[in-house]
């Protein structure tokens, strides 16, 4: 009988399983040993069934808490975990993940990935994801003792790479492909995402914040790495200018398009509007508020316009702890070519005082919301614009600074008592 | 601590550089791409200002893969395109090449020898999408929070939609997402349909382990609902267990604080988030079943939740429209008639609500200038 009764069903079906790659991993790597590699987790693919399988019988994990496991000079980017079944299957009693940093748009030559898989066949499991959900490569599996070696032989690599953020650290960065294979891109994503990664190596690997701090970046308001709901400084493409339209090829497309029906009912604002004798299009672009549908639906005929940047979402998260957020506007627009200075510009500070003044494991929105948008504002110094709000305020709890207010006998009276009055600077530190 | 490092030792290199990695055809024609078309499920053709085009090819893979896969699909790439292939954001792999003709074969390589399917394309001009992978998190594979296995459960509906994966026969994009703990590693909180998994049990606490590993006050901070009490005369911690709201922050912090209960553990499903700002701002997932037992292996019940949920939707949303824009458009209670759900005291918000003035934030991008 088999050892894995209820695994044994889930290959059923015609969507690739998992289960069949662990399988397929225990087979090969038992194939290599016997072929003289030197492999250090020998059998942990056929302990790592075992377990799950107890996990299906029992409907309950039987990982336990990691502890805290790294490699020299790193504080982040391996995770501990160990198996609660360790003495029956000491094969995964063990069994750390590493964050490996994925190169921007996930983009691999085969040469690169051969070398990662050589030595991840010797030092781990065999197993891995690509990728897990913050975009790193996890490699899943290994003991204590091998994650230094395993991290060395990564470094030797041509070209080597480098570990990912875990903890409360900053997060890998990661982008859409962008400029690499798509036409909506209004800025250079892939650079970006280097640029910031390349620069924050500090901040990556040695977590010293309250909590974790991810930056995701999408070329345009698509989204296509969902920046928006997942990460703490979202960079998202969008213009300023006139959409970019080719007359010619928008009569290409209504031979056989309702433009009409799929085009200009669907714009959310009615910006648009069609002569179908002409088959020409018009778009009020005062009036739109650059969502993409009809750009999507015509991408031959229609570009983002000339005038090219990003806009810069902040706080979003999940649910843990104060409920699901997705980002809200910090900073409307930013024009392309100063995006990496500004970013910094911005983020810096935003560190500085969210590391002074967040309690223990405060997001940075929860953290904001607690300060108020007033001193978000100063503090990354950004004026105030409409475009950060859907609508006004509702209610009339305003708070006003001392030099807002009138010079009165009622002021000098508070200030005698040692009133304090509401103030969007920072105390300065002792 | 200053032990002589050999001389190929360096911390802090950062990831490979992404242009080491670009095919050449990428590279010439980077940031000048007129437009694309999806030619067949699976395969999108990309023509540059240049007149060059290229062909990305799309498969889904389980997420959980085997080195001696990726060899395989290295074979693969070196084959055909030059010793280059990428990943996508939701765990697909794609392939790049430049002659047409060779599609078909890599196609036939990549189903036969790895068994990943081509598809999870969309083709928005046309109105006609294909279902993409499911994003999800590690489950009981790999961590120690989750309330519900996250591989199997995917398998077992990818398995059901399969069909909407290899053809593009949907109205709209449909997003599906599963993350196996309220962490939600996976951010599954704006996706078309997602699954999270939830206790229904308060910590049941180990006063051992929590004089053991855990101290006390970080321990009381940790609950966002006050149900954690320091008893100090036996230095360990008591819940209140008509306050917990079950979401595993408290075992995140201490060990000494289990919640789970096989019985009791499950998923909740939601549904009508998104993200893109395309038509609709982005939007938040809400939830319409609260709470699923966990089935393995194949867990039938989730899966027709799912599909119920999935096909009210791909039966009746006109052309364009995404999941929140359909009910919307219907309203939440046809919406609940047509996908046969029972509506319950659970799904009417009793949470602490998200500060107030959150609500009047813009979110997504939409402006006008
Ligand atoms: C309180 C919040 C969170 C906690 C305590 C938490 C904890 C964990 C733990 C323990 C693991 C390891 C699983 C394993 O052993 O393989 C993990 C994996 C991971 N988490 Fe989280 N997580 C949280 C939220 C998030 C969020 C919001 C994201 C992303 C948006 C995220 C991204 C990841 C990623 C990418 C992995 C790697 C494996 C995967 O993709 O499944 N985490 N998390
Ligand atoms: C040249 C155009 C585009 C390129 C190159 C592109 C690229 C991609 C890729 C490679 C993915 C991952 C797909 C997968 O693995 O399933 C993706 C995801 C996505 N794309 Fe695009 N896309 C383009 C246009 C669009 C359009 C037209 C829309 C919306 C109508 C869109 C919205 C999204 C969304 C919402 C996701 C999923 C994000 C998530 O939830 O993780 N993209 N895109
Ligand atoms: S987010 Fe926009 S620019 Fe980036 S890949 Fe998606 S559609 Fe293209
Ligand atoms: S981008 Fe959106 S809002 Fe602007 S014209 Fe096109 S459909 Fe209308
Ligand atoms: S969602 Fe929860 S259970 Fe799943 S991997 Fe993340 S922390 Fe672990
Ligand atoms: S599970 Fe959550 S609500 Fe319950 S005691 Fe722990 S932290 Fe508090």
């Amino acid at each position: 009988m088999s050892e894995t009764p209820l695994l044994d069903q889930i290959p059923d079906g015609p969507w690739p399983s998992f289960v069949k790659e662990i399988r397929k991993t225990a087979e090969l790597q038992e194939k290599a040993i016997k072929e003289g590699k030197e492999i250090k987790m020998p059998g942990c693919a056929k302990a790592l069934l075992k377990q799950l399988e107890r996990s299906y019988e029992d409907k309950k994990t039987h990982w336990k808490h990691g502890g805290i496991v790294s490699v020299v000079g790193y504080g982040g980017g391996v995770i501990g975990r160990y198996s609660d079944l360790g003495d029956e299957l000491p094969e995964v009693h063990h069994f750390h993940t590493i964050r490996v940093n994925m190169p921007a748009g996930w983009f691999y030559s085969t040469k690169a990935l051969r070398q990662l898989m050589d030595v991840w066949e010797k030092w781990g499991s065999g197993l891995l994801n690509m990728h897990g959900s913050t975009g790193d490569i996890i490699l899943l599996g290994t003991r204590s003792e091998y994650l230094q070696p395993c991290f060395e032989d990564m470094m030797k690599m041509d070209p080597p790479f480098d570990i990912g953020g875990s903890g409360s650290d900053l997060r890998t960065p990661s982008a859409c492909m962008g400029p690499a294979l798509c036409e909506f891109a209004c800025f250079d994503t892939l650079d970006l995402c280097y640029d910031l990664t390349m620069e924050y190596q500090n901040e990556l690997h040695r977590p010293m914040w309250p909590y974790k701090f991810k930056f995701k970046i999408s070329g345009c308001p698509n989204d296509c790495v969902a920046a928006k709901a997942r990460s703490d400084f979202a960079i998202i493409g969008t213009w300023k200018g006139d959409i970019q339209i080719d007359q010619e090829a928008v009569k290409e497309y209504a031979e056989w398009m309702d433009i009409e029906e799929e085009v200009v009912k669907l714009c959310p604002t009615g910006a648009i509007s069609y002569d179908a004798e002409k088959k020409e299009i018009k778009i009020d672009n005062s009036n739109c508020v650059r969502c993409m549908h009809c750009i999507n639906k015509m991408p031959k005929a229609l570009k983002p316009g000339k005038e090219r940047g990003a806009t810069i979402c902040i706080g979003a998260k999940a649910p843990c702890v104060e409920g699901a957020i997705i980002g809200w506007v910090a900073v409307p627009f930013i024009p392309a070519d100063e995006l990496k200075d500004r970013v910094k510009e911005i983020v810096e500070p935003l560190w500085d005082w969210w590391d002074d003044e967040g309690k223990f494991r405060e997001r940075i929105g929860e953290f904001i919301w607690r300060k108020g948008m007033g001193m978000f504002l100063r503090v990354i110094g950004q004026e105030p614009d409409v475009r950060m709000i859907k609508h006004p305020r509702t209610n009339p709890f305003m708070y006003f600074e001392e030099n807002e207010l009138r010079p009165s006998k009622v002021v000098e009276e508070l200030k005698k008592r040692g009133v304090k009055f509401k103030s969007l600077e920072r105390e300065e530190e002792e | 601590m200053a032990t002589e490092k050999p001389p190929w030792w360096k911390t802090d290199f950062g990831p490979p550089k992404y242009d080491l990695f670009l095919p050449e055809a990428i590279k010439k024609n980077y940031g000048k791409w007129a437009y694309h078309e999806v030619i067949r499920p699976g395969v999108i053709k990309r023509v540059a200002e240049s007149g060059d085009v290229v062909y990305t090819v799309r498969f889904g893979t389980p997420r959980l893969i085997s080195i001696y896969t990726v060899r395989e699909l290295c074979d693969i790439a070196d084959k055909y395109c030059d010793g280059y292939l990428r990943w996508t954001s939701r765990h697909n792999v794609e392939f790049i090449l430049t002659d047409e003709s060779k599609i078909d074969d890599l196609i036939k390589e990549v189903e036969e020898k790895v068994g990943f399917p081509c598809g999870g394309t969309w083709d928005t001009p046309r109105g006609k999408y294909g279902l993409t992978n499911i994003i999800h998190t590690q489950g009981w594979v790999h961590c120690h929070t989750p309330a519900i296995d996250a591989s199997g459960i995917v398998k077992a509906i990818m398995d059901e939609l399969y069909e909407y994966f290899v053809d593009m026969k949907l109205p709209g994009l449909c997003r599906i997402s599963l993350a196996c703990c309220a962490n939600m590693c996976g951010a599954v909180h704006a996706s078309d349909i997602s699954m999270v998994g939830i206790h229904r049990t308060p910590p049941l606490v180990d006063d051992d382990a929590v004089r053991r590993m855990c101290e006390l006050p970080t321990t009381a901070a940790s609950c966002p609902n006050a149900a954690i009490r320091i008893n100090a005369k036996k230095k360990t911690v008591e819940v209140d267990g008509e306050k917990c709201m079950y979401c595993g922050n408290c075992y995140t912090m201490c060990p000494g604080m289990p919640l789970f209960d096989p019985e009791n553990d499950g998923t909740a499903i939601l549904c009508g988030g998104k993200v893109s700002d395309a038509r609709h701002p982005p939007e938040l997932s809400k939830v319409v079943v609260p709470w699923v037992p966990n089935e393995p292996p194949r867990w039938p019940s989730v899966v027709d939740y799912v599909k119920k949920i999935f096909m009210a939707w791909a039966n009746n949303a006109k052309k364009h429209e995404r999941m929140i824009e359909f009910i919307e458009r219907i309203g939440w209670e046809r919406f609940f008639e047509l996908a046969g759900l029972d509506f319950s005291w659970h799904l009417i918000d009793d949470f602490r609500v998200p500060p107030f003035m959150y609500a009047s934030y813009r979110i997504g991008t939409q402006f006008r200038w």
